[in-house]
């Protein structure tokens, strides 16, 4: 396992140089910005692309129904299909990237030997492999709803924008097990929480097969993020948290 | 009889051999690593990136030279890679950008003092209060849009303060035509100084035309196209203080002379050992190539290289801080204009580029609102607020 971090020579602050640091903090001092106005100018540029700006896309029509075929997407016509639609794409979308963001840490587990400071890489596997079931949830939903499982909807696409870092941060070779997870930690709680408004719209929506078979994934999750947790405090407290990795 | 600038002839080109390990290494440090080891790795990728697409100009427009050129470039390409893939992935574009002002400003600053023409140092001046003032204006982007701090990236070697106010850089197209030296007379290191401001600024371009689409907020993507816009009046700007009748195998000599010279600039003076290493195997390559280049110089051209090359080492590059001279600059010349190829008083501007910069600012500014009443201060604007 890598080591928490060190001190060392790190050179950012205004502290690592400190003549340099106030000959630059007086001179910035006694400038003149070349506006006076204040940071109320840059939300007017802004508010002007809000009020024209295009969403980022559209759901893509149904093949079912391109072609008139009469589907459960069109019986829930009276219930924003299209909301169902965006939402499990996105889910989908998540829970194919964090089938790849387990692979990562799991290498990177495996290299670190982090199973010496009780992370087991086998739990982590499991996860992976979960992960890659819950993707196959979701796709089977999808296609039960005549939609196109490999689209990708604009839920989708924000949701991966808004992730973008926390596959960066643990493919980085150089960040420890520690940040790694609690990149990890970021992903888990969006996904805990996504399963669960996402069975509360099937429910809604009295798609009931489709949210009785979200609950095995929800705790799946449940417990993906429980151990993250505890690991997590494994890997900052000295007092060990109650909630071990057996919860696994 | 060989001068000191030549007379190794580094590694010869059929020893010149990568492996894609030794091309992607380990990158530096964004926190721990000196501030100029980065300013040498962006800059020396704009120096690289400048001699593949110089050689590539060339090689569209020359039979005889193709083969040659496709051998040097060989190697040149993977340079590059091997330079620019220093940059760690935890830098954002944005933070790398203002890497990217911190080279523009304290390169030309040492050019600008380094330079024995006075028209040339003027111009060199000239463009550097307006790199100055970008850093500034990314500055306050950073602080705005990240709430980040950019003196981390700087280190407090660079002052961030209004330069030339970037609204008001914009210039009619031939304002930003320079005066060539003249190929004849100009000392060596002129034309080393010119190519490699040259190579400098075109990075810097290709930097902001890649990256600013990548943003998602329209200030942003507003400053990126606004300053990418002047750093191709200053592509323009540098690239016709060249003097046009040097032939292409002159040019060709030239750009692997500025190799040698940067390289030899950055292993001088680099801190971290890693980093030093590869400038000096790199300065190595950059002898060879100079030397490949002088042979066809002498059989093609039949001249001696030693016409354009200097005689001895120029003084280098000096990769620190030059904040004393920059705020004497700024006081003097942030007042200057363009009216054609000579620089002039504010007074003297021509009508031409106030009537451009009013078309092109007529909906707003960019540059000004992103910092209006920005003064940068330690640990972003938002520690003042909440003192």
């Amino acid at each position: 396992m890598k080591k928490l971090t060190e001190m060392g020579l790190n050179r950012t602050g205004v502290d690592s140089s400190p003549i340099d640091s106030k000959d630059i903090i007086g001179a910035a001092l006694n400038s003149t910005p070349t506006s006076l106005d204040g940071d109320e100018e840059i939300g007017k540029i802004r508010a002007s692309y809000i009020m024209n700006a295009k969403p980022l896309g559209t759901l893509p029509v149904p093949g079912t129904i391109k072609g008139g075929v009469s589907t459960i997407l069109e019986k829930l016509a009276g219930n924003r299909p299209e909301l169902l639609i965006d939402k499990l794409g996105e889910r989908l979308a998540f829970e194919r990237t964090g089938t790849r963001l387990y692979e990562a840490i799991v290498q990177k587990c495996r290299v670190l030997d982090s199973d010496r400071a009780g992370i087991p890489v086998a739990t982590l596997e499991r996860f992976r492999d979960q992960e890659l079931r819950h993707f196959g949830l979701v796709r089977d939903a999808l296609m039960s709803l005549g939609a196109d499982p490999t689209a990708q909807t604009p839920a989708a696409d924000a949701a991966a924008v808004a992730s973008g870092g926390i596959l960066k941060v643990v493919s980085d070779p150089r960040t420890s097990v520690l940040q790694s997870f609690e990149a990890i930690l970021i992903a888990e709680l969006a996904d805990f929480e996504s399963w669960d408004m996402l069975i509360r719209v099937a429910e809604e929506m009295e798609l009931k097969e489709i949210a009785a078979s979200f609950r095995g994934a929800y705790d799946e999750e449940k417990v993906h993020l429980e151990t993250i947790r505890s690991w997590l405090s494994d890997l900052m407290l000295t007092k060990k948290t109650a909630v071990k990795e057996s919860a696994a | 009889m060989a001068s000191k600038f030549f007379e190794s002839r580094g590694q010869s080109l059929e020893k010149q051999q990568f492996t894609w390990r030794e091309i992607v290494q380990q990158p530096f440090s964004k926190l721990n690593d000196d501030a100029f080891s980065r300013v040498r790795s962006i800059l020396m990728n704009g120096i690289e990136f400048e001699s593949v697409m110089f050689q590539h100009m060339l090689a569209r427009a020359s039979r005889d030279l193709r083969p040659h050129l496709a051998r040097v470039r060989q190697v040149e390409q993977h340079q590059q890679k091997a330079v620019n893939w220093m940059l760690p992935p935890d830098q954002s574009p944005l933070e790398t950008t203002i890497g990217y002002e911190q080279v523009a400003v304290e390169v030309t600053a040492s050019i600008a003092q380094n330079e024995p023409d006075p028209y040339l140092a003027q111009v060199y001046r000239f463009g550097l209060l307006e790199d100055f003032d970008h850093l500034y204006r990314y500055s306050a982007l950073l602080d705005r849009l990240e709430g980040k701090d950019a003196n981390n990236i700087l280190q407090s070697y660079t002052d961030i303060l209004p330069g030339r106010p970037t609204i008001e850089e914009h210039r009619a197209a031939l304002d930003n035509l320079r005066r060539p030296y003249d190929r004849r007379k100009a000392a060596p290191i002129s034309k080393i100084n010119v190519c490699l401001i040259t190579a400098a600024e075109q990075q810097t371009e290709n930097y902001y035309l890649n990256v600013g689409p990548l943003f998602s907020d329209p200030v942003a993507r507003q400053l990126y196209a606004e300053i990418a816009s002047i750093e191709e009046q200053h592509v323009t700007q540098y690239e016709s203080l060249m003097d046009p009748d040097e032939t292409v195998l002159e040019k060709w000599l030239l750009h692997e002379a500025t190799e040698v010279y940067t390289y030899r600039s950055c292993l001088e003076s680099e801190s971290d050992p890693r980093l030093k290493k590869i400038w000096e195997r790199f300065h190595e390559y950059e002898l060879g190539h100079l030397h490949y280049v002088m042979e066809l110089f002498k059989t093609i051209e039949k001249r001696d290289p030693e016409e354009v090359l200097p005689e001895k080492l120029p003084e280098l590059l000096t990769f620190a801080n030059h904040r004393s001279y920059i705020r004497s600059v700024l006081d003097a010349e942030a007042d200057l204009r363009t009216n054609g190829m000579d620089i002039v008083k504010r007074e003297d501007e021509s009508s031409e580029s106030i009537a451009y910069r009013n078309q092109v600012n007529r909906e707003g500014s960019p540059s000004q609102a992103v910092a209006a009443g920005y003064r940068w201060i330690p640990g972003t604007e938002l520690n003042q607020k909440i003192a």
